[in-house]
């Protein structure tokens, strides 16, 4: 298809850019405000051949796209943070199973139910460490409409080389948005898709790495023969409670995110070159960082903006060298301090500063300008 | 009965996917040659899902247990069989959760003991009928035999596999090491010899007539076997008429 | 042109936020402007006061939220209470005058301009559902913040199968715009 044009909200882009890139099943639950993706796919899946499936909760939901995706079809689901925390016990099975899958989180206020209609950046650190054991996840933090398409594209790649679930992180206010949404001529697009068994089936060692860490992935319906499970297991699938193959299994798991983190990490830097104060921010308080370091470079202040398009794997090399660049680092997030943690942990003695927003509007421009003038003052 | 039944019908095994979830099942699974998966708790049926509808060509067979399938899959259950999507469950009843160690789950009866419904107390709950419950929720085609009646068991995943809706297969099966041990049942021979003394083969039997009674009576035969339209037909519908 | 940012109030039903996103459409798919549109969700959205908002700038809208609007048009009581706060001293305010009555301590800087844009849906056009395309109409005379020819274009677009009543909406709204005499509070 050509390019086209649109002036839509972030949720639809989404939707736009998993179609764009190849997605054919959406298993999902309505909820509020992630509803837009699924209405938009009720219609525009089947259009394209594609699955659109409203399954009778969010733990379905993301198990059948689990299902889907093992049949060699681009698979998703799209939710919020009360969905999400649903989700988790098979986002650790799509983990332990080496599961290319995408979910799409439109966050909003929680804890529990919170407020639906309003956005938050409370669910940072959820697909991190909210399903159990040790594992690593990739996340990413969209701050425009056209991110949005762009990022969920980024997010089915990443998913199918590294065979993980790979999160959309989008705070209320990107999700909801219009802005203009340029979808490109198909034929521009980098579409990755996963590594597939080659040679004899019945030399096929299911969980059996390549050099890159990732194994090939036999498809439901193929030659290839396998046994999946979320117990732990052995190169050829087999359930083991052996120590040695726990160690060699999750120490793999992670290391595929963990040592391929530079290919994954995308950073925006925004006028950092002479800065002697960071700020780092993410999603909508981004756009107000930009604004207040506009009209603080305005006012002789050396400011500059580390933005985070990834936050899972966490750059922590980045934010490092960062912190050895400048005096004061400023996080500016929607929430009472999640990756402000994980920041403050990667700065050694640069003071970290925190600029919190735990409520529905995110960081008015001149609230983090406030914030920059003080910390210059200091 | 399952492999039986897949040998029986020659059916391409590359074809098959076997999916099973957690408990004593739960490695049935990986017993085939085919592809298979081992999903979490109670999902076996949503993975099958999935499967079936992102490629309707693969024949789909789900086999769990009771607590996987009537509990912490209870939902999952009642919705697949409510969208009619061809699959076939295989359900191993045994009453209890074996796995853990022999507690009670939506399957013990009135009274019967376990490791948290011990004596003196017995289970505080009563069971549901399983055959009832997928056909009062719209399978397709619903069956209930022992493990002692392997022929006929044999038979009927035959045809839940070719029917093209979905179809539940209950397999009355016994846990002499704990249910059995904790109710004085006898050991597992004894046990299978009751199973085949009380079954009592009654096909076309109203599902709502198939009684389960451990002691007494088990109702088995093919309760159910309709047209309805299958989910994954009417989805091919769909994408044709919206076709871009 | 620096940013510029205008908010629109009103109850459910009258297409308050598709006033916004006509507007955004226009600006942005026909005029190449950057412009973000928002709003408000929520229980209020159902028959209490709603609200849309469109920011617009000549470069990428950094914070994407109104938060001084320069025009605030008002079609509804609840709304005009509820939303009236922040518009800026020098500001626009556009009001349907049927529905919204000037209250309250208004800056004398703010030009206010009275748009009967229901009345005149509903006679002069003969559609009441469009009374959100005669405000536009009337929106886009008085700002001059976007082309007439563009919303004719995006409307006719946008509801090929209402394009006479859609374009003699918005033409009405211009004539109404055009011969309406600003006053101040």
């Amino acid at each position: 298809m050509p390019e086209r044009v649109m002036f839509t909200m972030g949720d639809i882009a989404s939707a736009e850019g998993a179609l764009s890139a190849g997605c054919k099943y959406f298993g999902g639950y309505p909820i509020t405000p992630a509803t837009e993706i699924a209405e938009w796919m009720s219609l525009r899946m089947p259009e394209l051949g594609g699955a659109y499936v409203q399954y009778e909760d969010e733990i379905a939901s993301i198990t059948s796209v689990i299902g889907a995706s093992w049949t060699g079809v681009k698979s998703m689901t799209a939710t919020s943070g009360p969905g999400v925390s649903l989700m988790l016990e098979a986002v650790g099975l799509a983990v332990m199973t080496e599961t290319p899958l995408v979910l799409v989180n439109i966050m909003r206020g929680g804890p529990s139910t919170g407020q639906p209609t309003k956005g938050q950046q409370g669910d940072v650190m959820q697909p991190k460490w909210g399903s159990h054991g040790d594992y690593q996840i990739i996340a990413l933090t969209p701050a425009s409409v056209q991110e949005m398409f762009d990022q969920t594209v980024q997010a089915f790649n990443l998913s199918e080389r590294y065979r993980t679930p790979v999160f959309v992180l989008a705070d209320e206010t990107v999700g909801h948005m219009r802005e203009r949404l340029v979808i490109p001529d198909e034929k521009d697009l980098k579409l990755e898709y996963r590594k597939l068994p080659t040679g004899p089936p019945e030399e096929y060692l299911p969980f059996k790495a390549d050099d890159d860490l990732v194994p090939p992935m036999a498809l439901l319906g193929s030659k290839y023969h396998f046994y999946a499970t979320g117990l732990t297991h052995d190169e050829r699938g087999y359930p083991s409670d052996k120590e040695d193959v726990q160690i060699e299994l999750i120490t793999r798991l992670n290391n595929k995110i963990l040592h391929n983190a530079d290919k994954i990490i995308d950073l925006e830097r925004f006028m950092l070159d002479d800065a002697k104060i960071c700020v780092i921010s993410y999603g909508t308080p981004s756009r107000s960082a930009k604004k207040a370091i506009k009209d603080a470079r305005s006012e002789g202040i050396k400011v500059g903006m580390l933005r985070f398009k990834t936050v899972w794997p966490f750059p922590e090399e980045a934010a490092a060298q960062i912190a050895a660049e400048v005096k004061h680092i400023i996080v500016a997030e929607q929430n009472l301090g999640q990756v402000y943690y994980m920041v403050k942990a990667a700065s050694g003695s640069t003071p970290v500063h925190l600029m919190t927003k735990p409520a529905g509007m995110p960081q008015l421009p001149n609230e983090i300008l406030d914030k920059i003038k003080e910390v210059d003052s200091l | 009965m399952i492999a039986r039944a897949i040998d029986n019908l020659e059916l391409d095994f590359n074809k098959v996917v076997v999916v099973s979830g957690i408990g004593c099942s739960g490695r049935i699974s990986g017993y085939f040659k085919t592809g298979t998966y081992h999903t979490t708790h109670g999902r076996a049926i949503a993975f099958a899902e999935g499967v079936k509808i992102a490629n309707p060509e693969l024949e789909v067979i789900v086999v769990s247990g009771d607590g996987d399938i009537a509990a912490i899959g209870g939902n999952h259950l009642i919705h697949a069989c409510r969208r009619n999507i061809d699959i076939t469950i295989v359900c191993i009843n045994n009453f209890n959760y074996g796995m853990t160690g022999g507690q009670f789950g939506p399957t013990t009866e009135h009274e019967k003991y376990s490791q948290t419904s011990p004596r003196p107390i017995g289970n505080l709950e009563h069971p549901f009928n399983l055959v009832k419950l997928a056909a009062s929720s719209g399978a397709t085609y619903v069956a209930r035999w022992t493990a002692v009646q392997a022929r006929r068991g044999t038979r009927s995943i035959e045809k839940g596999i070719k029917k093209k809706g979905l179809s539940f297969i209950e397999i009355v099966g016994a846990c002499p090491t704990e249910y059995g041990r904790m109710n004085r049942l006898g050991d597992g021979v004894e046990m299978h010899k009751h199973l085949l003394e009380v079954a009592e083969i009654q096909n076309g039997l109203p599902p709502h007539e198939a009684e389960l009674d451990y002691e007494t009576r088990i109702v088995c035969g093919e309760f159910l076997d309709i047209e309805k339209p299958e989910y994954t037909a009417v989805l091919r519908e769909a994408q044709e008429k919206v076709k871009e | 042109m620096a940013r510029y940012e205008i908010r629109f109030g009103g109850f459910g039903g009258q297409g308050i936020v598709t006033m916004a996103v006509v507007l955004g459409e226009t600006l942005s798919l026909i005029e190449g402007k950057h412009c973000v549109q928002t709003q408000s969700y929520g229980p209020e959205a159902r028959g209490g006061a709603t609200k849309s908002e469109i920011v617009i700038d000549d470069d990428e809208v950094d914070y994407p939220k109104v938060q001084e609007p320069d025009v605030f048009v008002a079609m509804s009581r609840a709304a005009y209470l509820e939303y009236i706060e922040g518009l800026k001293d020098d500001g626009i305010l556009i009001i349907d005058e049927d529905l919204v009555d000037v209250e309250g301590d208004l800056s004398d800087g703010i030009k206010i301009y009275k748009i009967p844009a229901t009345r005149i849906a509903d006679k002069d056009v003969g559609a009441k559902q469009s009374t959100n395309v005669v405000m536009l109409g009337a929106l886009a005379a008085i700002t001059g913040i976007v082309s007439i020819d563009g919303l004719k274009q995006r409307v006719v677009e946008r509801w090929p199968r209402f394009k006479e009543s859609n374009l003699k909406a918005l033409e009405a709204g211009v004539k109404a715009g055009e011969g309406a005499e600003p006053s101040s509070a």
